[in-house]
């Protein structure tokens, strides 16, 4: 019982005994106000987010030419309304992030999101960049303690502009066979079909799993890759033509 | 002690005014209860009331008491002029004009009624947010059976040449001696500060709200000239000439006609001093912050309304700091939108997504006075300077020309469940 309260987050003010042996709960009053779903917490973002957003940590300040960083990463268009640029600074004998800059147009979550992520890089000394490189959006919602659904794209970004930016590393200290080349990952082996193309198709209008295969062929002769081919044809389909309607 | 605020969202929606309509309504709560169908005193109480409303309503809208609808909503009375209107007159055509800023009460019954076969023609507003009578005159042909054109557009607050589109139609229905096409307008946002006398006005089908003219919400209502032949969309008891079923909305009722009529008897000395106020905003932000541009038109515009684009920030973040200091204003931002798109009405008017995605929206009201103007003059601009400075934009003003396609959202940009 008292876990089931716990549960449902209902408190017991004098817990009395009551003829049907009930205990005669008391739901607590709460303001009504936005909620989110992950933390409960009384704001539509978290309390993560909100103090990254309005007490962001290490965006860059100052002119970029004096601080002399070793390298810069940049994501997004200012018409899709999300843009980041970071800039590193990199110890080349540990290969560890000893210095992380940013900068961000975009929403609350943006913004909190690559405050968050320049955090989680930099702390304990720095991260090495093998792990850095291994950072998912998912490791950012969870450090932010969550994200409105719709809002989960913008969090996609910083982790995206880490990784052009350790790209960028790569080609300026001649590592080249460590650079990782993305959106141009190979979904199909057999014909070659990346993720850059599926995008393509769809906004060239071929919206079902069908339409994209008529024009890709992807997963013909592949079926393994078909779950994710649909699920990237679901995700690109709803970006440029609005939700699916249920 | 309750907190501060200072509330800029009046076309949004706006608070019941407290002394006249909320005790007014107040009683129509329990101790006047009535059904107004029901013949005994307290249903002919409420039918009083009814008619009491009508009356006011009726004496702004100078019609005939028969020719008011109460709805649920405005949207609802939007969706009972477009589909009821061509419900009943699909044998006479299926074409409907209606213009690209209308409110979605609007285009979503629209969408509905093009599967169902309607035409749905698009009259596109200009550059300046204003629709051109020409471009209505090249679209009317003898198959529409209806035009519904805003009286005022819900975001950028720009006024439109209603007179001289309903001229259109008229001469188009004169030369051709036919009844159609009918003219509807929503007038949600102008009925506070503008003439609605419908025959002034010419239209034959009108939607009012109550919760943007300090009413309650929960009820709208439609205008509908005698001898508009039209359909209702709900259906059953036969209230309100038939066209309008179920038990009438008595508090909503009387608060609406309280409302109207109190708001429209402090009409031109509450125009001159919100106009005052908004002035003092408008000079105040393009004074105070650079690289902001204003969206609308910059004369033809309620008296009420501020739509600024403020370059290189985004909108939904500029709102959440404002609203940290209880300053509350609206965006057409995409972030701040259920499902990531940019305002509609400011794509229409051809702003580029950058600029729209920085767009903020002061709407003021009765509440509003010069020290909140103050307030926002004096924290705006540190807000905006903070969010550039994290910010790694720096547009140029002038890429009006250019508007984003789609395309322009691929950025090697993966999705992010992988």
């Amino acid at each position: 019982m008292s876990q089931f309260l716990k549960q449902h987050k209902i408190s017991i003010k004098n817990p009395k005994v009551v003829l049907s042996g009930m205990p005669k709960i008391k739901i607590k009053k709460t303001k009504p106000d936005i909620v989110n779903k992950f933390t409960g917490d009384k704001w539509v973002y978290s309390k993560i987010v909100k103090s990254h957003f309005f007490y962001p940590k290490n965006f860059l300040v100052g002119d970029i030419k004096k601080l002399n960083f070793d390298v810069e990463g940049i994501i997004g268009s200012p018409a899709c309304g999300d843009v980041m640029r970071v800039w590193l600074k990199i110890d080349p004998k540990t290969e560890k992030i000893k210095k992380f800059k940013w900068r961000t147009f975009g929403c609350a979550s943006a913004i909190a999101a690559t405050s968050i992520l320049s955090v989680m890089v930099t702390e304990k000394g720095g991260m090495k960049i093998d792990r850095a490189l291994k950072i998912k959006p998912q490791d950012i919602m969870k450090r932010l303690g969550g994200l409105p659904d719709r809002k989960i794209h913008c969090s996609v970004l910083g982790d995206k502009a880490l990784r052009i930016a350790i790209n960028n590393w790569f080609k300026k200290t001649e590592q080249y066979e460590r650079i990782i080349i993305e959106g141009s990952r190979i979904l199909d082996p057999n014909t070659k079909v990346t993720e850059a193309d599926i995008e393509e198709a769809v906004l060239e209008g071929a919206t079902t799993l069908e339409a994209v295969q008529k024009r890709t062929k992807v997963g013909i002769g592949y079926s393994k890759c078909i779950l994710e081919v649909e699920e990237l044809i679901k995700f690109y389909r709803e970006k440029y033509y609005g939700p699916d309607k249920k | 002690m309750k907190k501060k605020f200072f509330y800029f969202d009046f076309a949004s929606t706006t608070p019941i005014e407290k002394k006249y309509v909320f005790n007014a309504m107040k009683t129509y709560f329990s101790d006047e209860f009535g059904n107004s169908s029901s013949l005994y005193s307290l249903g002919r109480h409420a039918k009083i009331a009814i008619e009491k409303s009508l009356g006011q309503i009726s004496d702004v809208l100078r019609c005939k008491q028969d020719e008011f609808v109460f709805t649920g909503s405005a949207t609802e009375a939007d969706n009972l002029a477009i589909a009821g209107v061509a419900m009943a007159n699909k044998e006479k055509g299926h074409k409907i004009i209606v213009s690209n800023i209308e409110h979605k009460g609007i285009l979503s019954i629209c969408s509905v009624l093009k599967k169902q076969g309607f035409e749905i023609l698009e009259l596109k507003v200009k550059k300046n947010g204003l629709l051109n009578p020409k471009d209505l005159e090249n679209l009317i042909d003898n198959k529409t059976i209806l035009v519904s054109l805003t009286y005022v557009d819900s975001e950028t607050g720009t006024i439109q040449p209603i007179k001289d589109l309903v001229g259109v139609v008229k001469r188009f229905r004169k030369e051709k001696k036919s009844n159609f096409p009918y003219f509807h307008t929503d007038a949600s946002q102008a009925a506070l500060y503008l003439d609605v006398a419908v025959d002034n006005l010419g239209i034959d089908l009108m939607t009012i709200s109550a919760h943007k003219m300090y009413g309650p919400k929960g009820i709208g209502g439609l205008y509908v000239r005698r001898g508009v032949n039209i359909k209702p969309i709900i259906y059953g008891g036969g209230q309100r000439g038939s066209l309008r079923s179920g038990t009438e909305n008595i508090p909503g009722i009387v608060g609406f006609g309280e409302a109207f009529s109190l708001a429209r008897k402090n009409q031109k000395k509450e125009t001159i001093r919100i106009k005052k106020l908004r002035d003092k905003l408008e000079y105040g932000i393009f004074k105070k912050i650079p690289k902001v541009i204003l969206n609308g038109h910059p004369t033809k515009r309620l008296p009420n309304f501020l739509n600024i684009s403020i370059l290189d920030i985004e909108g939904e973040a500029l709102l959440l700091y404002l609203d940290k200091l209880g300053i509350m204003v609206s965006t057409g931002s995409a972030c701040n939108s259920q499902n990531l798109e940019p305002s509609y009405i400011l794509s229409a008017l051809r702003r580029p997504y950058e600029f729209i995605h920085g767009s903020l929206r002061f709407s003021l009201g009765k509440c509003n006075e010069d020290f909140h103007i103050n307030f926002v003059l004096k924290n705006l601009p540190t807000i905006v300077k903070k969010l550039r400075a994290i910010s790694p934009l720096n547009l140029p003003l002038n890429i009006n020309k250019k508007v984003s396609e789609p395309k322009a959202f691929i950025g090697g940009q993966t999705p992010h469940f992988f």
